[in-house]
């Protein structure tokens, strides 16, 4: 059978994120979404669209040369991925054919357009193929393209845009240079904290690290942590299918990485670092929580460094929503949030542009939320961690203000 | 109740897919195997444009007598609504979601005249 395909597919389809979320729009209106700050805490762009103009801050010039000569494919390529399912979502490649103002910061534009579209007023970006670079055997490699891509993002994206922040990538095969770049770029604009991949092989208790955290605490910048999966795990490749490779993957890195944080007592040494845990959804954490508490009240002289139970730790984290589990069961969900003080700890995240992002509507319609913790998880808890120091965006204060000026006309 | 009008039955192939706007929504109406059908454009999961994605078979394990799995096949005779936004699937036929039969896309009703085919919006 030769079925139609999927719209914007077409040959020579005039391509707008914009028409793409036109139903986003219309959710962001049905529920008011001008009224309030709505701050997305994990966006995502394709840094790898752009290479050319990222390589070209690459400091040392041989290792520029050579990304410049393998147009990237000096990184470490995944064994594979196919979190498209096979052209159902076209979300990437469509964006990629994307038309944009001629002269314009493709970046920007690309970005403010998907945020206007679900009413977000501020987004913090990351990057997409670089959330694997933690795994690359050349730790040279990590810190160069980290720092070129860092320079490249605050000087390119963060300085013209208010709008978009980041916390920016932190080369921690590395640890003195994760901390220089923590004292580099921690002042420039619209860097809101900093950024650990999650999918690496390296003990983050170790004591080499122990400055970064410091310095972080010290600056009152969040330390997140940005999940990913990585199929060549020798327990990943016990799962044959991408479902189950994902599944566990996201939550099975941040949960090594937050165990061992908790465990060698690092809340008692770095009791006001903020940390937040990213895109591996929340099931997982009611999970952690009970296992830690248990183990500790048998092991406590194992962990002799915490003071409370690992849960109470845990309370005071912070977690990214997506891909918040919402499919048939209200009541985990509800007890869930309940367990993480999801009201002054959750912080909604879209993932856009990739396969499982969420849209706003994933906190606004659940039925057992006041409007003020609908708020706070949307926008509220982010503008607190991340001390923005702005409102709403441009477009929503202007439909504001046609609102009232026809009401007044009336 | 509107009667909108989609297009010439005789210009919509078989496996085509039209989109008809709908007072701030749209309807997504396929033709397959000689007949209409006609869904809402807005998927059960997050809103996305269920009728905007691709169409494709449904996809079936192939499990042999001694219960080992011999490989996957399409069924051509189930096609699948895809929406783009997460691939959520519906069955063409029925709207029904592929993977939890209890929640159905919008259904709207097809009346055929006069060599048109509208769609019947209560």
């Amino acid at each position: 059978m030769n079925f139609s395909p999927a719209i914007g597919t077409e040959p020579n389809a005039d391509i707008d994120s914009r028409t793409m979320l036109k139903n986003a729009a219309r959710q962001a209106a049905a529920r008011g979404y001008d009224d309030f700050m709505i701050v997305d805490a994990d966006s995502h762009h394709h840094e790898s669209d752009v290479w050319s103009e990222i390589f070209a801050y690459m400091e040392d010039p041989v290792h520029r040369h050579l990304a410049e000569a393998t147009k990237g494919r000096f990184l470490m390529r995944s064994i594979g991925d196919y979190s498209a399912m096979s052209g159902r979502i076209p979300r990437r490649h469509l964006l990629r054919k994307e038309k944009l103002p001629p002269g314009s910061n493709g970046e920007v534009v690309r970005t403010i357009r998907w945020m206007d579209a679900m009413g977000v007023d501020v987004a913090c970006l990351f990057p997409t193929p670089m959330l694997g670079l933690g795994l690359h055997p050349n730790v040279h490699t990590e810190v160069q393209l980290s720092r070129a891509y860092n320079r490249w993002l605050t000087e390119r994206v963060l300085a013209e845009e208010p709008r978009i922040v980041s916390m920016l990538y932190l080369p921690m095969n590395d640890p003195a240079a994760a901390l220089k770049m923590v004292e580099e770029f921690g002042d420039k604009k619209g860097v809101v904290g900093f950024m650990i991949t999650s999918t690496r092989y390296k003990a983050l208790y170790e004591n080499a690290y122990m400055a970064v955290y410091r310095a972080l605490e010290e600056r009152n910048q969040p330390l997140a942590f940005h999940s990913a999966t990585n199929w060549a795990d020798q327990s990943m490749c016990l799962t044959n299918l991408w479902i189950g490779a994902h599944a566990l993957g996201f939550p099975w890195f941040n949960m090594v990485h937050l165990t061992n944080w908790v465990t060698n007592g690092l809340p008692e040494r770095f009791p006001r670092l903020k940390l937040i845990w990213i895109e591996a959804g929340i099931s997982w954490i009611p999970f952690l929580m009970q296992r830690l508490d248990q183990h500790y009240m048998i092991r406590t002289s194992e962990v002799p460094s915490l003071k409370r139970l690992p849960s109470e730790y845990m309370r005071e984290m912070y977690f990214a929503s997506q891909p918040l589990e919402t499919v048939r069961n209200t009541e985990a969900l509800e007890s869930t949030f309940h367990m993480i003080n999801a009201e002054t700890q959750l912080l909604w995240s879209s993932d856009f542009p990739h396969w499982d992002m969420d849209l706003p509507s994933v906190i606004y319609d659940l039925p057992f939320l006041s409007e003020q913790a609908k708020r706070n998880i949307l926008g509220e808890n982010s503008r607190r961690v991340f001390k923005l120091d702005y409102g709403l965006s441009a477009p929503k204060l202007a439909r504001r203000r046609a609102g009232e000026a026809a009401t007044a006309a009336k | 109740m509107n009667r909108i009008y989609v297009a010439r039955s005789a210009e919509m192939r078989e496996g085509e897919r039209r989109l008809v706007d709908c007072d701030g929504f749209e309807i997504g109406v396929y033709r397959f195997d000689g007949r209409f059908f006609a869904y809402k454009n807005q998927c059960l999961h997050q809103g996305g444009p269920a009728c905007e994605g691709i169409t494709i078979a449904r996809v079936v394990d192939v499990i042999g007598a001694d219960s080992t799995f011999l490989g996957q096949r399409f069924d051509e005779s189930d096609p699948h609504i895809v929406c783009p936004w997460h691939a959520w699937e519906y069955r063409l036929l029925t709207g029904e979601c592929a993977g939890d039969g209890s929640l159905r896309l919008q259904r709207y009703d097809i009346e055929e005249r006069d060599g048109s085919v509208y769609v019947i919006v209560p």
